[in-house]
């Protein structure tokens, strides 16, 4: 992403004269759109997305706050570095088709991020009415989903520009979001991409871990779809490392292979009765729900359905998982928290959201001992009581116990979300990879390559634990690389 | 999608079906499993792989119908699919010459002991199998076996076929009567419990094949997770196969009747 093409998008005629159609200080008059949503009341009781959508008039108003900055900070802040201010401003003339073309330019999944990414933390927070002015950002998300979505539901989907089929076969490990986003990009510079997905759906996180409520399942199976009128090929119940070998893949004729395997492991606390029935992690939940239905009557997969769940952590998926309990049936569902609600690594939204369907928040309390009855399920949980001391190495606040202040609490279910560890199959399977101390793959974070020549990696099993963006930007890296070292001859 | 090709009724509740899986006949070893799921709107259930055919790209899977998932398998016949098979899942069993090694099988646990009694036996050990089961209609695999192993032993609970008593008399005896370096069991909990407890008051090194509730069987979900040697182990990564005398084998029982109710 060059200086110049930004610039170069930004003097064409249309945007100059849309420049001039609005003074600044008007512009910074607008007040930032409101997301519709559900009523909280109404929502628990079903699986239907939160938030609405924009309208179109909504979108446009919202559209017309943006400046369209000469040097746009926005775009330094998104990890797959979307022409932000050329998709924002087609929204405003009224061109939304082309805002859409615009965001498929560098984001396979456009409909997906405008859903779950971060964007207070990426791309809003770099943008000018933040950093200068100290008012409220461009919606920036919500207008990527509203473009993504007035595109989808046209029915004038475009398929991105490709390249000419070149024959090369490239393999993709997982289908998650960095999956997907190294299939699209790879498809469109003309590679023949096969994916491979251990489970039996495609998607990876985005269908067993990211609930309905805020990622609809029919969303991602239109991006899916997308990636397969390009050319990619899915094949599910496939592990690579056990059902095919690495070496297998070189039989196949797979010139490069992208390892995008995710994180694997739930991690667990190690304390007294964590093994009683009722405790499990998030992964389990979550998986129990969205990808199998265990919440539906006609699906074969059972879930235990708690009336007092306990959720423990604070991250995004602990939100999805609490949020989850109260649609489940929950009538008390909390957040166990061991820092304070600053400290929280979920978005704010997702905070927002769970409160506003009666989730409780426990923060500055650790789980010590889960308590069970003579069959073994859970029944009450023991908590100590935290204080904030001092910053540590990651600048937060760490909590302390308070001496002797310990409530116990009844739950008869609880969800330990307190995160992952990297998947270890691939590790395991294939020799000669640099495996860090935390068991992720180590490679060049420029080129996403790893000691092995024609292997390269991304996502969580590279990163450990992160988000789709994060992991779709990778996906992204390691396409451009790949391709460069097979023009190259280096691959 | 798995074609089922061939269909056999061990006993009225135990069906064996082979099914079409090239790429995991191809690449399981003794000890391993797979993830089945019957229909669209199944649930994800771990069986062992009792036997493969490389050439002609089918495993051979032993179910017993105890749940709703496991009734629906076993419903299926001859020409219809399975929704799904992945795999072969977990570490394969650790196989090498020990000497003589006394193999305990019970229900529909003989199925997956069959392919480690044969790979025992290539690798030079002396071989010794109990079959054991509540009457005479539920003992499966037992020509296989034979053909397999040195020596079968059957018990039954009732004694209408071979010898009365459970599998931890036979193994007892077995013991009693000659040097025996190694056991490995495959059964119901409740019978590797009491095996174990037998081996370790013997010292002879044992090893279990578990088979827990999974979800994925990729360690994702950690719904598997049991307790051997104080420590926390996935089955589905870190196993199937445990130190029988490191396996908390009470808390195993207690977490198998997780969805009990459900059932």
């Amino acid at each position: 992403m060059s200086k110049e093409e930004i610039a170069a998008q930004r003097a064409s005629e249309w945007r100059e004269a849309l420049r001039k159609e609005k003074k600044n200080k008007d512009r910074i008059e607008i007040e930032r759109v409101k997301m519709t949503e559900l009523d909280p009341q109404y929502r628990i009781t079903n699986n239907e997305e939160v938030n609405c959508g924009l309208t179109m008039e909504q979108a446009q108003r919202e559209a017309s706050r943006c400046l369209d900055c000469p040097d746009p900070q926005c775009m330094q802040g998104c990890p797959v570095n979307i022409f932000i201010p050329t998709f924002i401003k087609n929204i405003e003339r009224g061109e939304f088709l082309e805002a859409a073309k615009t965001l498929k330019m560098t984001s396979a999944l456009p409909a997906v991020c405008g859903r779950v990414c971060p964007q207070e933390k990426q791309c809003e927070s770099k943008c000018f009415y933040k950093l200068k002015l100290g008012k409220e950002p461009v919606a920036i998300g919500y207008l990527e989903r509203f473009a993504a979505d007035y595109e989808r539901e046209s029915g004038k989907m475009a398929l991105p520009e490709t390249k000419e089929k070149n024959g090369i076969k490239i393999a993709v490990v997982g289908s998650g979001p960095a999956g997907l986003s190294f299939a699209g990009e790879m498809a469109k510079l003309g590679y023949s991409v096969t994916v491979f997905e251990a489970l039996h759906e495609i998607g990876g996180v985005l269908k067993y871990g990211i609930p309905e409520f805020r990622l609809p399942n029919k969303i991602v199976d239109v991006e899916i779809n997308n990636l397969r009128a390009l050319g990619v090929e899915f094949i599910a119940d496939c592990i690579v490392g056990k059902t095919i070998s690495y070496d297998d893949m070189h039989q196949m004729g797979f010139r490069g292979i992208f390892v995008a395997s995710g994180a694997g492991l739930p991690r667990f606390m190690n304390i007294p009765g964590e093994n009683l029935i009722g405790v499990m992690s998030s992964n389990e939940y979550l998986t129990r729900v969205n990808l199998m239905g265990a919440a539906c009557d006609d699906c074969d997969t059972p879930v235990v359905k708690g009336k007092r769940v306990a959720v423990i952590g604070g991250g995004n998926t602990a939100m999805d998982s609490v949020r989850t309990a109260r649609r489940v049936g929950a009538e008390r569902a909390m957040i166990i928290y061991r820092r304070s609600e600053d400290e929280m690594p979920a978005r704010r939204e997702e905070i927002h959201h769970a409160k506003q369907e009666g989730v409780e928040f426990l923060t500055l309390h650790n789980p010590i001992e889960y308590i069970g009855n003579e069959k073994g399920r859970v029944t009450a949980v023991r908590l100590q009581k935290m204080q904030l001391g001092e910053p540590d190495a990651s600048g937060r606040r760490s909590p302390e116990p308070i001496p002797g202040a310990i409530e116990t609490i009844e739950v008869d279910e609880v969800i330990v979300s307190v995160g992952v560890s990297p998947n270890p199959l691939i590790p395991n399977a294939i020799k000669g990879l640099e495996i860090s101390r935390k068991g992720t793959i180590v490679v060049n974070e420029e080129s996403m390559r790893s000691q092995l020549n024609d292997l390269y990696a991304g996502g969580d099993i590279v990163r450990g634990g992160a988000t789709v963006i994060l992991a779709m930007g990778d996906g992204r890296r390691a396409a451009r690389a790949m391709d460069e070292a097979i023009l190259n001859n280096q691959l | 999608m798995n074609k089922i090709v061939e269909k056999e009724y061990f006993s009225e509740n135990v069906v064996k079906l082979v099914v079409e899986a090239p790429l995991i006949a191809k690449a399981r070893k003794a000890g391993h499993f797979v993830i089945v799921r019957a229909c669209e709107k199944g649930e994800r259930i771990p069986l062992t792989i009792a036997q493969a055919d490389e050439e002609k790209g089918t495993i051979t899977l032993v179910i017993q119908a105890v749940g709703k998932s496991t009734k629906k398998i076993c419903a299926l016949n001859v020409g219809d699919y399975l929704c799904d098979v992945v795999g072969p899942l977990g570490q394969a069993t650790h196989i090498e010459k020990v000497g003589t090694v006394l193999c305990c099988g019970g229900g529909v646990g003989v199925a997956p002991l069959l392919p480690i009694v044969e790979a025992m036996k290539a690798a030079g050990n002396r071989v010794v199998v109990i079959l054991a089961a509540r009457t005479k209609d539920l003992i499966i695999l037992e020509e296989q076996m034979r053909a397999a192993a040195d020596e079968v032993i059957i018990m039954t609970d009732d004694g209408s076929y071979g010898n009365k008593g459970l599998v931890t008399n036979g193994a007892e005896e077995v013991i009693n009567r000659e040097k025996v370096d190694m056991c490995v069991t495959i059964g119901p909990a409740i019978m590797m419990k009491f095996v174990s407890l037998l081996t370790k008051k013997y010292e002879i090194p044992t090893v279990v094949s578990l088979n827990t509730i999974m979800v994925d069987g990729t360690g994702m979900c950690g719904a598997c997770r049991i307790t051997v040697g104080g420590q926390t182990k996935f089955v589905c990564v870190d196993g199937p196969e445990f130190d029988a005398h490191q396996v908390d084998f009470d808390e195993m029982l207690m977490r198998l009747s997780s969805y009990k109710e459900v059932e």
